[in-house]
C-alpha cells in the first residue's frame, strides 16, 4: 500500500527519539558528572542489577514446571488459567503490591498463620518483598512465553517420540531440553529489562540503604533532597545502565515476544507416571493460589469500602481515565505511524527503525519524567502540566508494547492485500480509512486497552511531580496506604483495578464489534 | 498494442527477457513451465516488478513512470482479489472510485456490473459468505467497471473445478469481446488456452516468445513445450 506513510513515521518516530534523547540530554547538562555519585548511588547500581537478575531468574525458572503441567494436561479450567495469566500485565502495580501485603504482609494472612504457629515473623520489605512482588507480576508473563515455546513444538513430534518408544528422560533430552534453552533466555531477558526499571514495587517494598534502586534513588533526589543536580546525575546513571543492557541484549539475542499464548493444540504431549501427575497438580495449585489469594484478598477488603469513597477520589479516577485515554490515543497513532514506516520500508533499513523504536521500551519513566522537568521549566510550570506529560509519557511507554502487537499484522495485511490496493490506486488517507484501519482494527483495539490500563495504573511519571492537590487515582492509593488508612486504601485499590479492567476490556471489545470478515 | 521492447527481469537464481507485442483486443494465454517467469512477467507489465533493462509500451506509451493503480490495465491475482471486510458492492465500488465516494450514477453502474456476473441481490454481502466462483465473478466484475483497455489474469481460477472455471473462462471471453479488452492470461493448463485464447505466448528457458496462434502452436509444440506437455 502506497499509504504516504513515511511522514507520520518520520515525525512519530522523530518524536519518541526527541523525548528520549533530550530528557538525556537535558539530564546530562544539568548532572553535575559522576562527581555527585556517592557511595550510597553506587550501591543503589548494585542493588539495581542484584533485584533484576533474581527477579528474572526466578520467575523463569518457577515458570517451568508450571508451564510444562499446562503444556501437558486437559484440566477445566484450563483455558480460563491460561486467559487469567494475562490478567497480571494489566493489573495496576500498586493494586498488585497492596494484595501481596495483605497476604505477606506484616498484618498479613500468613504472618498471622505464623503467629498462630508460634513461628517468627516473614519480614515483607526489602529484598525478599521487592523478588515477590516481581514474582507475581512476570511470573504469568513468563508461563505464558514459556508456554508458546512447548504449543510450538509439532504434535507430531511427540507421536514421533511415542511411537520410537521414548521415556520421559529421552523426550526431555531430545525435545524439552533444547525448546527451553531457545526460550528460557529471552523470556528471562525481558523479565530483567521491566524489573531494572521497576518503580512501584521499590517504592512500597523497598527503601533504605539496603534496597534502594536507581529509579526509587532518583524519585528521592527528585521528592525529598530538592535536589535537581543529584537527580540528574542518577537519571544519567540509570539511562547508562539502561542502554548498555539494551546494546548487550540486541547482539546477545532478541528477547521473546510478549507471548499472546492461545493455549490451543490438538493433542496433549504424553505424560507418564503417577509421580509426574502430583507434581503438576502441585505446581498448577501453587501457582493458582499465590496469584489469585492476593487478588481476592484486596477485593473482598476492598469491596465493603468501595460505596463510601469520597468524591475526591471519583475526581482522582476521572483524572486517571483522561490521562489513559489520552495516552492510549497518542500510543496508537505513535506505533501506527512507525509500524507503517517500518513495513513501507526495505528490510534492512525497517529493521533499523523498529529497533530505535523499540530502544523506548528500555529508557525509564523517571529518567524521562525527570528530563521533561527540566526542559519545561524555564518556560513554564511543569506541576500545572502534570497530567498531559503523564500521559505523553505513558504514551511512549506503551508504544514499544504497541508496536509489536501491531506490527506482525500489519506485515500480513501488506503482503495479502498490498498488490490489491496498488492495482485499485488505493493510497494515502483512503488506504487507511477503508483498508488498513478496518483490517487492523482487533489488534489496535487490543493494544489500545492494554495502553489505557497500563496507563490508568501507572504511578511512574506521575508521582514525580504531580500536584498532590489534583491527584490521579494510582496516587491516591498510595497516599491513602502510606496515611495508614487501610480501608480507604483497600476500596480505592478495587476502584482502580475495576477501572483498569475496565478500560481495558471496553477497549479491546471495540474490536469485536462487526468482526464477521 | 502491447509492446514489450527489449524487456529483461533479473533476479536472484532467475532471468527473464521478452521482445514482442500483443495486438490490441486479442485474448493471448502464457503458458509454460513453473518457474518459468510467467506471473512475473505479468507483476512486470502491471508494475510491481520493475525491469531490470527495456520498456513495456501500451499504444506506443512507456508505463514505467506509472504506479501500478494508474496504468491502463486491470490485474486478477491468484487469491486475495477481494477485501474481506467490505462488502460485495463496496469492493465494486473501488473499481469507479477508490475512494468509495459513490454519486447515484456509480451505484447504478454496480448494479450493472453485478447484473452483468449474475450475482444481483448479493451486493451487501460479504466476499467470505460467497463461493470460490462467486468470488471469482466479483472480481471479474470491478475489472469490468474499472473499464481499462487491458486485463492480466494471473491464474485467479486455478482453484475452481473444471466446471466452474469453463464457466469463468466463457464470462472472460464474452466480457472482453463486449469491451474489447486486450487479455493476458497466465495459465498452466493447455486447454484453458485452446478454449479461449487466439494467440499463446510461450515462457520458457528464460524467455517469453512473441505470441502465435494457439491451435497451430499445440498442433506442432516446440521442443521446451513438448517437454513441458510430457509428449
Amino acid at each position: 500500500m502506497r499509504v504516504a506513510a513515511r511522514l507520520p513515521g518520520g515525525l512519530a518516530l522523530a518524536l519518541v527519539l526527541a523525548l528520549a534523547l533530550g530528557s538525556l540530554a537535558a539530564v546530562l547538562a544539568r548532572s553535575e558528572g559522576l562527581g555527585r555519585v556517592t557511595p550510597a548511588d553506587w550501591a543503589a547500581v548494585r542493588f539495581t542489577l542484584l533485584q533484576a537478575s533474581l527477579s528474572a531468574v526466578l520467575s523463569t525458572v518457577l515458570a517451568v514446571p508450571v508451564a510444562r503441567a499446562l503444556a501437558r494436561r486437559r484440566f477445566a479450567g484450563r483455558g480460563l488459567m491460561i486467559a487469567a495469566l494475562g490478567a497480571p500485565f494489566i493489573l495496576p502495580v500498586i493494586v498488585a503490591v497492596m494484595g501481596i501485603l495483605s497476604i505477606f504482609g506484616r498484618a498479613g494472612a500468613l504472618n498471622a498463620a505464623l503467629a498462630a504457629l508460634g513461628l517468627p515473623e516473614l519480614r515483607v520489605y526489602g529484598l525478599q518483598g521487592i523478588l515477590i512482588a516481581h514474582l507475581f507480576l512476570n511470573l504469568p508473563l513468563a508461563v505464558r512465553m514459556i508456554l508458546n515455546g512447548w504449543a510450538a513444538i509439532p504434535p507430531e513430534r511427540f507421536r514421533l517420540a511415542a511411537s520410537l518408544d521414548l521415556g520421559p528422560r529421552d523426550l526431555w533430552r531430545l525435545i524439552e531440553y533444547p525448546m527451553l534453552c531457545a526460550t528460557l533466555p529471552g523470556a528471562a531477558l525481558a523479565i530483567f529489562l521491566v524489573c531494572l526499571t521497576s518503580f512501584t514495587v521499590i517504592l512500597m517494598m523497598g527503601g533504605g540503604p539496603a534496597a534502594t534502586t536507581l529509579e526509587l534513588a532518583i524519585y528521592q533526589a527528585f521528592r525529598m533532597e530538592f535536589d535537581l543536580g543529584h537527580a540528574a546525575s542518577l537519571a544519567a546513571l540509570q539511562m547508562a545502565l539502561s542502554l548498555a543492557v539494551a546494546l548487550v541484549s540486541l547482539m546477545a539475542f532478541n528477547p521473546t515476544a510478549f507471548g499472546a499464548g492461545t493455549g490451543r493444540r490438538a493433542d496433549a504431549p504424553p505424560h507418564a507416571g503417577r509421580l509426574a501427575l502430583w507434581l503438576d497438580v502441585f505446581w498448577l495449585c501453587a501457582c493458582g493460589l499465590f496469584l489469585a489469594l492476593p487478588l481476592l484478598t484486596v477485593l473482598l477488603a476492598g469491596l465493603p469500602f468501595l460505596p463510601g469513597l469520597g468524591a475526591s477520589l471519583w475526581m482522582a479516577a476521572g483524572r486517571s481515565v483522561l490521562v489513559a485515554l489520552s495516552a492510549t490515543v497518542l500510543a496508537l497513532a505513535l506505533s501506527l505511524s512507525i509500524a507503517l514506516l517500518v513495513t513501507a520500508l526495505p528490510r534492512a533499513a525497517g529493521r533499523v527503525i523498529d529497533g530505535l523504536a523499540m530502544l523506548a521500551l528500555t529508557t525509564s519513566p523517571l529518567v524521562l519524567g525527570t528530563g521533561l522537568f527540566l526542559i519545561l521549566r524555564p518556560h513554564l510550570d511543569p506541576v500545572a502540566f502534570a497530567l498531559p506529560i503523564a500521559a505523553l509519557v505513558n504514551a511512549t511507554m506503551a508504544m514499544p508494547f504497541c508496536l509489536r502487537i501491531l506490527m506482525p499484522e500489519l506485515t500480513t495485511l501488506r503482503t495479502d492485500y498490498g498488490r490489491l490496493s496498488e492495482s485499485l490506486g488505493l493510497q494515502g488517507l483512503t488506504a487507511l480509512r477503508l483498508v488498513i484501519l478496518p483490517r487492523l482494527r482487533r489488534s489496535m483495539a487490543f493494544a489500545g486497552g492494554l495502553s489505557a490500563a497500563l496507563a490508568a495504573g501507572d504511578l511512574g511519571a506521575v508521582a514525580l511531580f504531580a500536584d498532590p492537590q489534583y491527584p490521579t487515582l494510582p496516587m491516591q492509593v498510595y497516599a491513602l496506604a502510606g496515611a495508614y488508612r487501610s480501608n480507604a486504601a483497600a476500596g480505592a485499590s478495587v476502584l482502580l483495578m475495576g477501572l483498569s479492567f475496565f478500560l481495558f476490556r471496553a477497549i479491546d471489545q471495540m474490536g469485536h464489534r462487526d468482526a464477521d470478515a | 498494442m502491447l509492446t514489450l521492447e527489449d524487456l529483461s527481469i533479473r533476479q536472484t537464481d532467475f532471468h527473464l527477457c521478452a521482445n514482442l507485442s500483443v495486438p490490441t483486443g486479442s485474448l493471448t494465454a502464457v503458458v509454460g513451465p513453473s518457474g518459468a517467469g510467467k506471473s512475473t512477467l505479468l507483476s512486470a507489465i502491471a508494475g510491481f516488478v520493475a525491469p531490470t533493462t527495456g520498456r513495456i509500451l501500451w499504444q506506443g506509451q512507456d508505463l514505467a513512470p506509472l504506479p501500478p493503480g494508474q496504468r491502463p490495465l486491470s490485474i486478477l491475482f491468484q487469491d486475495q482479489n477481494l477485501f474481506p471486510h467490505l462488502t460485495v458492492a463496496q469492493n465494486l465500488g473501488l473499481g469507479l472510485r477508490p475512494d468509495l465516494r459513490l454519486g447515484p450514477a456509480d451505484q447504478a453502474r454496480v448494479s450493472a456490473a453485478i447484473g452483468r456476473v449474475d450475482l444481483t441481490g448479493l451486493e451487501a454481502r460479504k466476499p467470505g459468505t460467497l463461493s470460490g466462483g462467486e468470488q471469482s465473478r466479483v472480481a471479474l466484475a470491478r475489472a469490468l467497471l474499472r473499464a481499462r483497455p487491458l486485463l492480466l489474469l494471473d491464474e485467479p481460477f486455478a482453484a475452481l473445478g473444471p466446471a466452474l472455471k469453463k464457466e469463468m473462462l466463457d464470462l472472460v471471453r464474452d466480457i472482453a469481446r463486449e469491451n474489447g479488452t486486450t487479455v493476458l492470461m497466465v495459465s498452466h493448463d493447455p486447454d484453458d488456452a485452446l478454449r479461449i485464447a487466439d494467440l499463446t505466448i510461450l515462457v520458457a528457458e528464460g524467455r517469453a516468445e512473441p505470441p502465435v496462434p494457439t491451435r497451430s502452436l499445440f498442433a506442432a509444440p516446440p521442443p521446451a513445450l513438448a517437454a513441458y506437455l510430457g509428449n
